[in-house]
């Protein structure tokens, strides 16, 4: 029984920075219909100036997540105005393929700056697990989970009680309508972007101190990505984050009770799964198809 | 199709072992032709029907396995004191069953993922190359996992006066290649220009109206991904039995990508295009290696790959002959245009 509470623990913290990184991608989907494959090398992005910043600039680590979200959404901003503003969003393949584009050099500059020796993180926590009864958790992770929770918060809050949040919500009902009441579209697009960008930079910043930060960890984070966000549905920002957290519970529990070698396979699976029987998504309630 | 233009292509490459016998060049020639037909099998996807297949690696690593296993033979627990054991098979049946093989997967994915259109037929190729990578590198009983298939028998021919010889030497190896490759353009030639390949265009360029006119949408879809999966599958197996050694490695997404490279550069719906495409694309690691390190090809290769698309979206080939059309009569309406604006128009 403690054994399946510790699960549930485990579960949690990797769901709320699956949660980060499915928001990300979805919201740039639901707002921009872009399949954005550039999202995990921004993930890795993350990792790596959490990285700089602690370990070759002394910061602290709670500055250089903050550094990880500002450099993420300067990037992100970046690649929408270079190369998506120029380009019909609505022709979904082609845009798709240059962000495969943008993937592609990322990755490979990445490899090119910090080489393929895997990066530690290291942070101001003890080693020690915080024991509570039966379940203990390391304190890296009770912060991770921590701040993942406060930055869902807060971007709820965000989307729900701000004007740019009412801005986002119109777009993504009807660009057209929202272009007329006065939103500013293009502005929205690379805001939104940015925004996805900086979330996925802060959920590789979170997520490799407890792991550790190679140029190729952002091929497993875009594909779970896109798990998440199909569990949840295409663009559904809720949908996204309950998928974040049912992905990290089908992980924990796929690995700890079928078979840890096809951890990751679990994830695709239930992807294909849902596919075929809900393809609108677990949690939408109204087709989104683009 | 311009018949000239095919066999003095043809003729060209046929020769090439015999006017420029260097083993290197025939080497890297015959693996980027192993591509170029993976490529020609993807554009019958994504060039005919419009459907981006993002896991077509996944089609390419069944039929490397598949015939690299029936010609090695193998032997199974399949649990419940179950054994399902294969002897090993003689090459061309091993290929042939191969095709075969990935023939049927293609009808299955085709099955399944047709259901949905657009990002989501894409999320579930990928899902689908991601799930049979994980089982190659897991279901080590079969696949030798991570260690790869080692020492796969070389394709054998039968020569007159010779009698039965391996196909080892890269002249032999380029040959062969070409050889396939010729009969996978062909197919996707002849099929392009039939009736099934008309009704294939006519959903791409518009589902609804294709409907409409009693065309059976779910019915040509999985078979354009019937015969794609099938040739992708030829080109597995070339590569397992000419490379003669595999790994899990061969599912990876970047082959995919490889793929989708040549035939969006070189012009996807033309049948040019994936040749012209995989020339450029197998050949330039090539010609950049030793002048840069590895990453700094692949930072080219995206940057080449972007450039395409936001300059030259169509392709080269398209590009090409608005060119020449240009050229004979430069400001008046091409003749070619009203085809290619014709695919270009599937896009948007």
């Amino acid at each position: 029984m403690d054994e399946i509470f510790q699960h549930i623990v485990n579960a949690m913290v990797l769901g709320s920075t699956y949660a980060l990184l499915g928001i990300g991608l979805t919201i740039i989907f639901g707002i921009m219909r872009v399949v954005n494959f550039a999202h995990g090398e921004l993930y890795t992005l993350g990792a790596y100036v959490a990285y700089g910043m602690v370990a070759l600039l002394k910061l602290d680590f709670f500055s250089s997540i903050l550094v990880a979200a500002a450099v993420g959404m300067l990037v992100g901003a970046l690649i929408e105005f270079v190369f998506l503003r120029r380009k019909d969003l609505k022709n979904i393949d082609e845009v798709m393929l240059i962000m495969i584009g943008i993937m592609i050099v990322m990755q490979n500059l990445e490899l090119l700056a910090w080489g393929g020796v895997a990066k530690i993180i290291p942070t101001p926590f003890s080693q020690d697990p915080i024991s509570f009864g039966s379940i203990s958790i390391a304190p890296t992770r009770l912060f991770v989970f921590g701040v993942a929770a406060v930055l869902l918060f807060i971007f709820y809050l965000g989307i729900e009680r701000t004007r740019f949040g009412l801005a986002i919500r119109a777009t993504f009902q009807d660009q057209d309508a929202a272009r007329i009441v006065g939103v500013n579209v293009k502005r929205i697009y690379t805001l939104t972007f940015a925004l996805g960008s900086a979330m996925a930079a802060v959920a590789g910043a979170l997520l490799a101190p407890m792991f550790v930060a190679t140029p190729m960890m952002g091929d497993l984070a875009s594909l779970k990505a896109f798990a998440i966000v199909i569990l949840g549905g295409l663009g559904n920002l809720g949908g996204a984050a309950l998928g974040g957290f049912l992905l990290a519970f089908i992980e924990e529990f796929g690995a700890s009770y079928i078979s840890s070698a096809y951890r990751d396979a679990f994830g695709f699976l239930v992807i294909i799964i849902v596919m075929l029987f809900r393809p609108q998504g677990l949690f939408s309630v109204k087709e989104r198809v683009g | 199709m311009n018949w000239t233009l095919f066999f003095v292509f043809v003729v060209v490459l046929g020769l090439l072992p015999v006017v420029w016998p260097d083993p290197y060049v025939l080497s890297v020639m015959g693996s980027a032709g192993i591509m170029i037909i993976a490529a020609i099998s993807l554009n019958l996807l994504l060039g005919y029907t419009g459907q981006l297949s993002l896991g077509h690696a996944a089609f390419f690593g069944i039929g490397a396995y598949t015939s690299a296993l029936m010609s090695l033979g193998f032997s199974v627990d399949l649990g419940f004191g179950l054994t399902w054991q294969v002897d090993a098979k003689p090459v061309w049946i091993a290929f042939l069953t191969a095709i075969v093989v990935t023939g049927f997967f293609g009808w299955l994915v085709g099955k399944l993922a047709f259901k949905v259109r657009g990002a989501y037929f894409v999320v579930i190729t990928i899902s689908f190359a991601q799930v049979m990578r994980m089982i190659s590198l897991n279901w080590t009983d079969l696949t030798e996992g991570p260690m790869g298939l080692i020492s796969i028998p070389a394709l054998t021919l039968w020569v007159p006066g010779e009698g039965v010889i391996s196909l080892t030497s890269k002249a032999a190896i380029y040959w062969l290649v070409l050889a396939i490759g010729i009969l996978a353009y062909l197919l996707v030639a002849m099929l392009v220009n039939s009736r099934q390949g008309r009704a294939m265009i006519a959903l791409r360029e518009n589902e609804t109206l294709a409907t409409s006119v009693g065309i059976p949408v779910t019915y040509f879809l999985a078979l354009a991904t019937i015969i794609s999966a099938a040739i992708a599958g030829a080109a597995g197996g070339l590569y397992s039995h000419t490379v003669r050694i595999i790994d899990p490695d061969v599912f990876l997404f970047i082959y995919t990508v490889t793929m989708v490279i040549m035939v969006i550069a070189g012009g996807k719906g033309t049948l040019g295009g994936p040749v012209i495409g995989g020339l450029i694309f197998g050949l330039m690691p090539e010609l950049l290696r030793g002048v840069v390190g590895p990453e700094v090809q692949w930072v080219i290769y995206g940057v080449t790959m972007i450039a395409i698309l936001l300059f030259l979206p169509r392709g080269l080939v398209p590009a090409f002959y608005d060119f020449i059309a240009w050229l004979r009569k430069p400001g008046a309406e091409q003749p070619r245009k009203s085809k290619s604006s014709l695919v270009q128009g599937a896009n948007s």
